[in-house]
C-alpha cells in the first residue's frame, strides 16, 4: 500500500454559514479532476458535507483533510469544540442538538452522523467533551471485475 | 420527463438555467425542507421541491448532482443563491403551488419519489396501505 497523499487541508470556521460547504465542494472538484468513480465521489461528497456542517453547527473551528492512496479516499474532519457527550445517541437517526438558527436553514434533522455512516466504508469517531471531535471517513475504490 | 415539461405542469417561473430545461431528464422527485433528508434519500437525476431558499440548498444540490430545484409556495431565493446555482449549472424554478400540491401534480403525471416504495405492487418494494381510521 502506498503512503497516503494529502491533497487538501481546508480550515472550517464554526458558525459561519456563508462559507459552509466550500470545503466539501473543493473535495468534490478535486476528486472529479482525478477521474474517480462518480458513485464514490457522491458518497464522499455527502459524508464530507455532513461532517463540515457538523463543524460549522457545533464546533468553534476545525479542518477538513482529503487524502488518497492506492486503496481509496480518506477524509478527516477534526474540530475544537464541545465534543459529543453520548456518541450512541448522536448516531441515532432523528436525534439532534442543532441550534434554532441551523434548524431554520434546514439542518437539525438528526441525520448527519447516520448519513455519514451510511456513506462510508469505514468510520472512526474520537470525541472528548469540551475538547473536540475527530472523524475519520474511509472510502474504498470499487473493485473492477 | 424533461424538466421543461415539469416547468409547464407547475406553471413555474424560471430563475436560472433556461437553456438546460430542454435537455435535463428528471427520473424522480424529492419534496423536503430538511437538508440531511435530501442528502440521505435523494438519488441522482432527482428534482428537489423545497421551501428552503438559503445558499446551503445549492451546496447540497451540488453534492448530490440534482437536476434542479423548484421553490414552492412562491418563495424566491436571493440573487446570491441564483448566482451560485448559475455557476454550478443547476436550474432554479419557482411555483406558486405549495409543496404537497406540487408533489401531487408531478406524481399524477407519472414521476416517482426517491424511496422506491409503492403502496401497490409494482414498485421496487411495496408497503401495506394504511387502514382508514
Amino acid at each position: 500500500m502506498s503512503q497516503p497523499r494529502v491533497l487538501l487541508e481546508i480550515p472550517v470556521e464554526g458558525n459561519n454559514f456563508t462559507t459552509a460547504g466550500e470545503a466539501a465542494s473543493r473535495v468534490k472538484r478535486t476528486l472529479q479532476k482525478l477521474g474517480i468513480d462518480s458513485a464514490l465521489i457522491r458518497r464522499v461528497s455527502i459524508a464530507t458535507y455532513e461532517a463540515e456542517m457538523n463543524i460549522v453547527i457545533h464546533a468553534e473551528y476545525g479542518k477538513i483533510v482529503l487524502q488518497v492512496d492506492a486503496g481509496g479516499v480518506t477524509v478527516l474532519a477534526e474540530d475544537r469544540g464541545k465534543g459529543i457527550p453520548d456518541l450512541n445517541q448522536a448516531m441515532t437517526a432523528g436525534f439532534s442538538t442543532a441550534s434554532d438558527r441551523a434548524r431554520a436553514m434546514g439542518f437539525g434533522a438528526g441525520m448527519g452522523l447516520p448519513n455519514i455512516k451510511k456513506c462510508t466504508d469505514q468510520l472512526e469517531i474520537d470525541t472528548q467533551v469540551n475538547v473536540g471531535t475527530k472523524v475519520v471517513m474511509k472510502f474504498t475504490y470499487p473493485t473492477t471485475s | 420527463m424533461k424538466l421543461i415539461a415539469i416547468q409547464k405542469l407547475l406553471n413555474a417561473t424560471i430563475l436560472t438555467g433556461k437553456e438546460l430545461l430542454d435537455h435535463l431528464e428528471v427520473k424522480m422527485i424529492c419534496g423536503s425542507d430538511l437538508i440531511s433528508d435530501v442528502l440521505s434519500f435523494t438519488k441522482e437525476r432527482s428534482l428537489l421541491l423545497t421551501g428552503l431558499t438559503n445558499p446551503q440548498i445549492i451546496r447540497a444540490a451540488e453534492m448530490i448532482d440534482l437536476c434542479g430545484i423548484v421553490f414552492v409556495r412562491g418563495k424566491r431565493p436571493g440573487d446570491d443563491v441564483i448566482r451560485m446555482a448559475r455557476e454550478r449549472k443547476i436550474p432554479l424554478l419557482v411555483t406558486e403551488l405549495p409543496l404537497f400540491e406540487s408533489c401531487g401534480v408531478l406524481y399524477n403525471a407519472g414521476l416517482p419519489g426517491c424511496s422506491g416504495l409503492s403502496l401497490a405492487t409494482g414498485g421496487d418494494k411495496s408497503v401495506a396501505a394504511p387502514r382508514p381510521s
